[in-house]
């Protein structure tokens, strides 16, 4: 390529406050107290985990929460070796869909409790739909994150 | 369909790493190429389109303004469309239905990036709301290495010819781009080097990837009469094609992709295709991973659910196979985001109008461009003829 000037560094950091909702909200209640809390559509019957406002596919109101099995199976997973700026993880870890029991999507979260340094290693021990079960940190901050991993049965 | 509608020009920048501009000179350069194509000036065009990634991949906002002398688009109708990774699909879409609408008689669509000024993985992940997904984004490698393994998993493919598929397609990439003057990356691997590679984001190795480039894309569509009038070899609209998921990652399968696969139904539709292997001369399809690809081969019905990595191995998708997929490289070598696949469009009428050059595809008269986008969220398809 041409020749290069010279660049000029510029960060821009804006704070922003979303939100909740009270869908997410009783969501975030329910994992400071080690409940995975799901909602279910009326019309449809769908279980969803994290329960929504409206059910995606019929577009009415969900009805009320119920908790939802801790346990369920791998349906896809990846192990990430790469950090990049901003992300609140660090490598190596492992993101996976988990279908959790009962439920009719899949959860995005992350999947741990093993060594992950070795490729080879972490292969023969994942693998789709072998059983996972949720791990709590001790420390709760009402987020996803208060599920530390899902471990392998 | 509305009124016919070609593309009469195309240009792109040298992509790479752009330290030597600014962004502004960058989308200049772009621009002045597709004029010089269609022997225009900017007063021929009606109204323009440009798109880029969403603003935090810029660090400027509302880009089009920055860049409105530069577009030639100072007292124009202007529009700006952005889907990430499908961008430049949606642009090209937006030109040819305000051409299609009869508003506008010839439109000026540029896409742009300038990726190594800020951080595209960073981006990506403020694409997802901080409630649930962002922190469990991988960057764009992490959902698509998720997407590989389900597709293995789907149709019991051994991991080893999974693996071996898709290194092919890297190889012969990266061997490709030598022969397109706009690439980024050009290289000579082995399969060793490719399958031996640092692990990104398992199965995704390091040349599984696309790289990041600076570049931009302009493309000029027009009337049928104008067409007919300005240019010798204008790039028929055949069909186009335009499909989105819902937000909720988890909740669709995205192996045996409906997305895709209605996309591809849309666009197959209008251009009167019913067998996209015998029809189509040449294919550009939106292929960040190598993967990704051997996956759009099966939504696109190049060949059977399952089977991309048999016919992949066998040949039928190379430079001299039965369906040639990106001898331009593809976006595995070539990335400048927002311009990524407007690159597919101008590759795809640049091989029906015979100007691909050292890559060229002796007489491809059906050309398929494609764009992926949205983390995963949108595909687009605009197919392009030698013939109204």
């Amino acid at each position: 390529m041409g020749k290069h000037f010279s660049t000029f560094r510029h960060d821009v950091w804006l704070p922003y406050k979303f939100a909740v909702g009270q869908v997410f909200k009783a969501f975030y209640d329910g994992l400071k107290e080690e409940k995975i809390l799901g909602n279910q559509c009326q019309s449809c019957g769908k279980i969803f985990v994290p329960p929504r406002s409206f059910c995606p596919d019929c577009n009415v109101d969900m009805g009320d929460y119920t908790e939802v099995s801790q346990e369920g199976e791998i349906v896809t997973w990846t192990l990430a070796k790469e950090a990049f700026f901003g992300s609140p993880l660090d490598p190596p870890f492992i993101t996976a869909l988990i279908r959790l029991d009962g439920v009719s999507c899949d959860l995005l979260h992350l999947v741990g409790g093993f060594d992950l340094s070795d490729v080879t290693g972490v292969r023969q021990r994942i693998k789709k739909n072998r059983r996972v079960r949720a791990v709590w940190n001790d420390e709760k901050q009402g987020h996803l994150l208060d599920i530390k991993y899902f471990e392998p049965l | 369909m509305g009124r016919a509608v070609a593309i009469i020009g195309m240009g792109q920048t040298k992509h790479g790493r752009r330290y030597d501009v600014t962004y502004p000179d960058l989308v200049r350069e772009g621009v002045q190429a597709a004029f010089e194509d269609a022997s225009l000036t900017p007063a021929d065009i009606d109204g323009v389109v440009f798109g880029t990634m969403p603003s935090m991949m810029e660090g400027v906002a509302m880009t089009h303004f920055y860049f409105a002398d530069a577009l030639r688009a100072v007292g124009k109708p202007m529009m700006k469309t952005e889907t990430c990774g499908t961008t430049g699909m949606s642009l090209a879409i937006t030109g040819y239905y305000w051409v299609a609408s009869g508003l506008a008689d010839i439109v000026l669509v540029v896409g742009s990036e300038k990726m190594h000024e800020g951080d595209s993985q960073a981006t990506m992940s403020t694409v997802l709301e901080p409630f649930y997904l962002r922190p469990f984004l991988a960057g764009a490698p992490g959902v698509f290495s998720m997407l590989a393994q389900s597709w293995m998993e789907r149709y019991d493919i051994p991991e080893d010819k999974g693996r071996e598929a898709a290194g092919k397609i890297s190889v012969d990439h990266h061997k490709d781009a030598f022969d397109n003057p706009y690439a980024h990356i050009k290289k000579d691997l082995s399969m060793e080097d490719v399958t031996n590679g640092k692990v990104i984001t398992y199965p995704y190795r390091l040349w599984d990837i696309c790289p990041n480039s600076d570049g931009t894309c302009a493309v000029i569509f027009a009337s049928e009469e104008k067409a007919k009038k300005l240019c010798a070899r204008p790039a028929w609209v055949k069909g186009v094609g335009f499909c989105g998921d819902e937000y909720w990652y988890g909740d669709s399968d995205k192996v045996a992709w409906e997305c895709a696969i209605d996309t591809a139904k849309q666009a197959y539709k209008q251009a009167g295709i019913t067998n996209p292997l015998k029809e189509l001369d040449v294919a550009e399809v939106y292929n960040p991973f190598t993967y990704v690809e051997l996956i759009h081969y099966e939504c696109f019905g190049f060949c059977e659910p399952g089977k991309a990595a048999e016919a992949t191995l066998k040949g039928t998708f190379s430079r001299g196979g039965e369906l040639p997929c990106d001898p331009s490289g593809g976006v595995l070598c070539t990335n400048p985001i927002g311009a990524t696949a407007l690159v597919r469009v101008a590759e795809a009428a640049m091989q029906v109008a015979g100007k691909a050059g050292d890559h060229q595809i002796d007489g491809a008269k059906t050309a398929l461009a494609h764009g992926l986008g949205g983390v995963s969220q949108f595909n687009g398809m605009m197919i392009l003829g030698s013939s109204l």
